[in-house]
């Protein structure tokens, strides 16, 4: 249970329940699509980019937990930042939930937020469900209104 | 209390892992240890290529193939084992029939009907032969609790109808399809009736001369067989004026520089180097399931989806879809609302609670029923009481760590969730 626990932190419940920055966005410059077929989850994801500068980002899913907290996270997470910082960001959340590196303190920045998914990686079959919507973001910056199929070897 | 009995003991796997729940037999089956053993022996003592050597041991190989033919049909009532064709399962024994027989008799403007329980092997393979031969393709809709409306599909067959095709069970409900009333139906008109039989086979008695349909499919893996052996049963006049589905060594008899002439029944559609261990340990498991009786699997399974019914209809927040037990087979989808089945399904999991989480292969069921995804529990014969019990405590676990624990109990004192374990 205790691994659980870490999964579900009331964190990731909390983004579950009241998902922030949910629904379309207006003046978006930008939205792409991320879904797995094998489990039918879906999340689109709009960003409104000002030069290099995100300077909004939205999204609609549906999906368990894991994805739904992780999109919006990832709203929280990204505001501001510059394309490339996103990239970065992405790469640093991609190995923690993998479990390559340990997830940093809660006060360590954005990255510290976002760690509250550290727990999927003692789950590797829904690594998938926390990286979706970063797919998406990316594909949405990048200006590919289609982020297709991550990492989708295993059904859950 | 429940008196079920369990065959978990002649489980190896679950023998290994007395901890486990697995409650996912409808997407495969544990294998028992008759089935293993009877491959291995055949490896052991009877392997070489058959049809082929004009040596003793390739002789006996030819036997255990035939032997296993026989012994499978007879488990189907078959009594021209000729006319079971050995696949890799039921998504090839339908591909074959679509293919093999739809491209050849699906004309522009004919009828293909389906039903929306279908699973996308039974679904797609018919779709795509509607758009490759410009027929249209119907897809008949469901009564309010799952089952296939039989009036409407009555409103759907017209005598431009070539071909129904229809699950006997529903791999995502469990739902029965009363094949009697589908076939009577399409019998009227002419059209074919092509049955994927993937949840049938392993958990009723199927007597496939009183079914009286033109095609059955099933998966020998959710029979307690290895994966990649299943089969087709046809009828002998329509797969005799099919052309072949799949080209090679075998299924000749003849090849000219020019023409070629095909085998007879059933090698005409055994291309290559059969299966033959996969056949064997299909023949050990059919008669794994005979020694229970296929009425006591049939009544086992029941018995534990009524209590699974029952147990989590009690709980408040459960949704479950599908008829009653009596219609049903041993399958139960459901929701919990608040918790998506992934979730579940990964709560469950730390439990030791098997269940599938998703679409079931079945979009568009689960798009009618306005779900994205249903947590599902099947049952075979190695299940009992413990592992219904498992399931309902395992949803109780998630509801508390999702809810809090009032919400799944009122009236006792707030605890942690590790606190009911």
């Amino acid at each position: 249970m205790s691994d659980l626990r870490e999964l579900y932190q009331s964190v990731i419940l909390d983004h579950n329940r009241a998902p922030r920055n949910y629904g379309p966005l207006a003046d978006a410059t930008g939205h792409a699509e991320g879904r797995n077929p094998l489990c039918g989850d879906e999340v689109t994801v709009w960003v409104r980019m000002e030069g290099e500068r995100v300077a909004d980002v939205h999204f609609v899913g549906t999906g368990c937990a894991i994805s739904k907290a992780s999109a919006s996270l990832m709203t929280t997470a990204v505001k501001g930042k510059t394309a490339a910082e996103v990239t970065t960001l992405a790469d640093q959340f991609r190995a923690v939930v993998t479990g390559q590196v340990p997830a940093p303190p809660p006060s360590d920045g954005a990255m510290g937020r976002l760690a509250a998914l550290s727990g999927v990686s003692r789950f590797p079959i829904r690594v998938k469900c926390a990286t979706l919507a970063w797919h998406a973001l990316h594909a949405a910056i990048a200006g590919a209104p289609d982020a297709g199929v991550p990492d989708a070897r295993v059904s859950p | 209390m429940t008196t079920v009995m369990t065959r978990r003991a002649d489980f190896p796997l679950l023998v290994r892992q007395p901890g486990l729940h697995y409650l996912d037999s409808a997407a495969t089956a544990q294998k028992p240890a008759v089935v293993l053993d009877a491959e291995r022996e055949f490896y052991e003592t009877s392997y070489a290529n058959p049809h082929r050597g004009a040596y003793a041991l390739s002789a006996r190989a030819t036997e255990c193939y035939h032997d296993a033919r026989t012994g499978v049909a007879r488990f189907f009532g078959l009594r021209d084992a000729a006319c079971l064709i050995f696949t890799r399962g039921t998504t090839e024994s339908l591909n074959l029939v679509a293919t093999a027989w739809g491209m050849h008799n699906v004309r522009p403007g004919d009828e293909i009907v389906v039903t929306r329980l279908e699973h996308h092997a039974n679904f797609v393979p018919w779709q795509q032969l509607a758009l490759a031969r410009g027929a249209a393709f119907r897809i008949v809709e469901l009564t309010p609790d799952g089952r296939v409306d039989i009036d409407l599909l009555r409103h759907a067959v017209t005598p431009r109808t070539k071909v129904v095709a229809v699950a006997h069970v529903s791999n995502a409900l469990g739902t029965i399809t009363p094949l009697g009333e589908v076939a009577a139906i399409a019998r009227s008109v002419g059209a074919l009736v092509v049955v994927d039989g993937a949840q049938s086979a392993p958990h009723m008695a199927v007597d496939i001369e009183a079914l009286d349909v033109d095609f059955y499919a099933f998966s020998g893996h959710k029979m307690g067989a290895p994966t990649g052996i299943g089969g087709l049963i046809g009828r002998r006049e329509i797969l005799e004026a099919m052309p072949p589905y799949q080209m090679g060594g075998d299924m000749i008899e003849v090849v000219g520089d020019e023409r070629t002439s095909w085998n007879v029944l059933p090698h005409k559609f055994e291309a290559g180097t059969p299966n033959v261990g996969g056949a064997v340990a299909l023949a050990a498991a059919v008669r794994y399931l005979t020694s229970i009786g296929m009425t006591e699997v049939r009544r086992h399974e029941q018995t534990l989806t009524a209590m699974a019914i029952e147990r989590l209809g009690a709980l408040p927040g459960v949704r479950l879809y599908g008829p009653d037990a009596t219609r049903r087979s041993g399958v139960v989808s459901f929701t919990v609302d608040g918790i998506h089945a992934h979730d579940l399904a990964t709560i469950l999991d730390q439990e030791g609670v098997c269940v599938r989480a998703g679409h079931h292969c079945a979009q568009p069921l689960l798009r009618r029923l306005g779900v994205s995804a249903t947590a599902r529990a099947s049952f075979f014969v190695y299940n009992d009481a413990a592992d219904v019990d498992a399931l309902v405590s395992g949803v109780r676990s998630a509801q508390t760590l999702f809810h809090g624990p009032r919400v799944v109990s009122p009236g006792t004192p707030a605890r942690p969730a590790t606190a009911s374990r």
